[in-house]
């Protein structure tokens, strides 16, 4: 183990985490502001130029809030949940591959984390770990509501997490390989995925807003039947780390969709403009990056837009719809591949 | 029975066929209209800087007025007082002294006259009871404030200054 990949690894580390909390940070202040746009309002605007300063402001307001932890709750377990809950949050973006690589000092730094060799495994079981901290800390709490947010999150969670993965099945088929920094590499120039997989896609882009606990699928959190959700009796520091990592969440799961479908740093014509590989590496970091963004938007723009389900809709809709779609999906993915095998 | 307005309109249940049913064109639809609203004009109103404009007849904060001759109206009789259905008015009377009949019409006047604004409904009866033409609720919003205190205006708030010559002051 030479010092210069421990360096090179530890700089981006520290970089992606920054950036990371940085962005999570900046989707609170632009969630309100485009609330705020859709309903003809101006939002935030009195902290800094444009209210810029707001998230601090909401930041320093949950560090010098009360804390509370009920006489009744579970004390260990209700300060493990939001931890477990950022702690997940922020551990999946390790195997995003922002760019290609960058020629610094004679040395290729590759713009990922860990280019695991299964990533899109260790994405899955990252995020199912996350549902824990949401469990642990509605169940810790001793409070109907939040136990009855925890389960809805959990049952939720499970329904999706299936056809989530069957959807990926299907992508798996078409690019050979479980390595997050492989997928992005074969979508070179144009031939995103979203192309081949547009079904599998939207079951995805679904399942994903389902995973994130967005709206129209926020029922673990649903104010006007459960008070707050799992979150009830939460307050200070600890309540703003479930809010916080429902951010961080949303900003990785945007990554991950625009990784696997959308090209990830690829952007069109990236090989015929003859620039060299770092001018290269860098333009698509920030493709991704916009993609990323346009991704974000959307879960916000969805938000305002789409009221919530009911929960046995949100049941029918996993397991009568999105899973026998995924199958589906699969199928007829398999009869193309075999298809081009054999005639093309 | 045929209604008399015709105004009834029956509605069809159709079964929806299988466009309305996976409902991703009603979802895109719905998501055109949110992103046509964000280039839209917003309506806020950034109220310390920028203020409504009130309508004629809004009750407003109270004053309490004077004459012609800047004279007090106001004889502490308490219909005003009486007639407030939130009980926010309280005041003293006391008796004119000689050589002060330039600043108090009659010979009772009000030497504290209170409204709590905290209580007031700004339901305008206590306009409506002064037989003194005294009390009128021609003002603004009231101000916000830190304590309860503050929102027991005085006739340090109530009466507008003294005039320095004789103006007209009840229109």
């Amino acid at each position: 183990m030479e010092y210069g990949f421990l360096i090179e690894k530890s700089v981006l580390v520290i970089v992606v985490f920054a950036l990371t909390l940085g962005i999570a940070l900046y989707s609170t202040y632009a969630e309100r502001k485009v609330a705020a746009f859709m309903q003809d309002r101006v939002g935030p605007n009195r902290a800094g130029p444009f209210g810029l300063l707001q998230p601090l402001a909401d930041g320093v307001k949950m560090f010098f809030k009360e804390e509370i932890i009920p006489t009744q709750a579970s004390s260990a377990l209700f300060i493990a949940g939001p931890s477990i809950a950022i702690f997940t949050a922020c551990m999946t973006s390790a195997v995003i591959p922002w760019g290609q690589s960058l020629e610094i000092f004679g040395r290729t730094v590759v713009l990922q984390v860990a280019d695991l060799n299964i990533g899109i495994l260790y994405v899955f079981g990252v995020v199912s770990l996350g549902v824990y901290g949401i469990m642990i800390g509605g169940w810790a709490s001793n409070n109907k509501f939040s136990l009855m947010g925890a389960i809805r999150a959990a049952s939720q969670n499970i329904s999706y997490e299936i056809a989530m993965g069957l959807s990926i099945i299907a992508l798996l088929m078409v690019t050979g390989t479980l390595s997050m920094g492989e997928i992005a590499a074969q979508q070179s120039g144009f031939s995103w995925n979203v192309f081949y997989q547009p079904l599998g896609f939207m079951i995805f882009l679904v399942c994903a807003f389902a995973e994130t606990n967005r709206t129209p699928f926020d029922l673990p959190e649903c104010e006007t039947e459960l008070v707050g959700g799992y979150h009830t009796e939460y307050s200070s520091l600890k309540l703003g780390f479930y809010l916080f990592s429902e951010y961080i969440n949303m900003f990785v799961s945007s990554a991950i969709l625009a990784t696997l479908y959308f090209g990830g740093y690829n952007f069109p014509f990236m090989n015929d403009l003859g620039l060299s590989q770092n001018f290269v590496t860098i333009i698509g970091t920030s493709f991704l990056f916009a993609k990323i963004f346009f991704f974000i938007f959307f879960f916000m723009w969805v938000r305002w837009t789409i009221p919530r389900f009911r929960y046995d809709q949100l049941m029918r809709l996993g397991w009568n719809i999105l899973i026998p779609l995924a199958i589906a999906n699969i199928v007829v993915t398999g009869i193309f591949i075999i298809a081009k095998s054999t005639y093309f | 029975m045929e209604s008399l307005s015709n105004k009834k309109k029956v509605l069809e249940k159709k079964p929806m066929n299988f466009w309305e049913r996976i409902y991703i064109p009603a979802i895109l639809g719905g998501m055109a209209i949110t992103f046509k609203h964000m280039f839209k004009k917003k309506h806020t109103v950034f109220f310390p800087e920028q203020t409504r404009e009130f309508s004629e007849n809004f009750r407003g904060l109270h004053s309490l007025k004077r004459d012609e001759n800047g004279a007090e109206r106001c004889t502490a009789c308490g219909l005003c007082a009486l007639s407030c259905p939130a009980e926010a008015i309280t005041m003293v009377a006391a008796e004119r002294k000689k050589g002060e009949e330039h600043l108090y019409r009659e010979e009772k006047y009000a030497s504290v006259y209170e409204i709590n604004m905290l209580r007031c409904i700004f339901c305008g009866f206590c306009e409506e009871a002064c037989p003194k033409e005294a009390i009128y609720l021609d003002g603004n919003i009231p101000k916000a404030d830190f304590t309860r205190g503050e929102f027991i205006y005085g006739k340090d708030k109530l009466l507008p200054a003294m005039p320095t010559e004789n103006k007209v002051l009840i229109p």
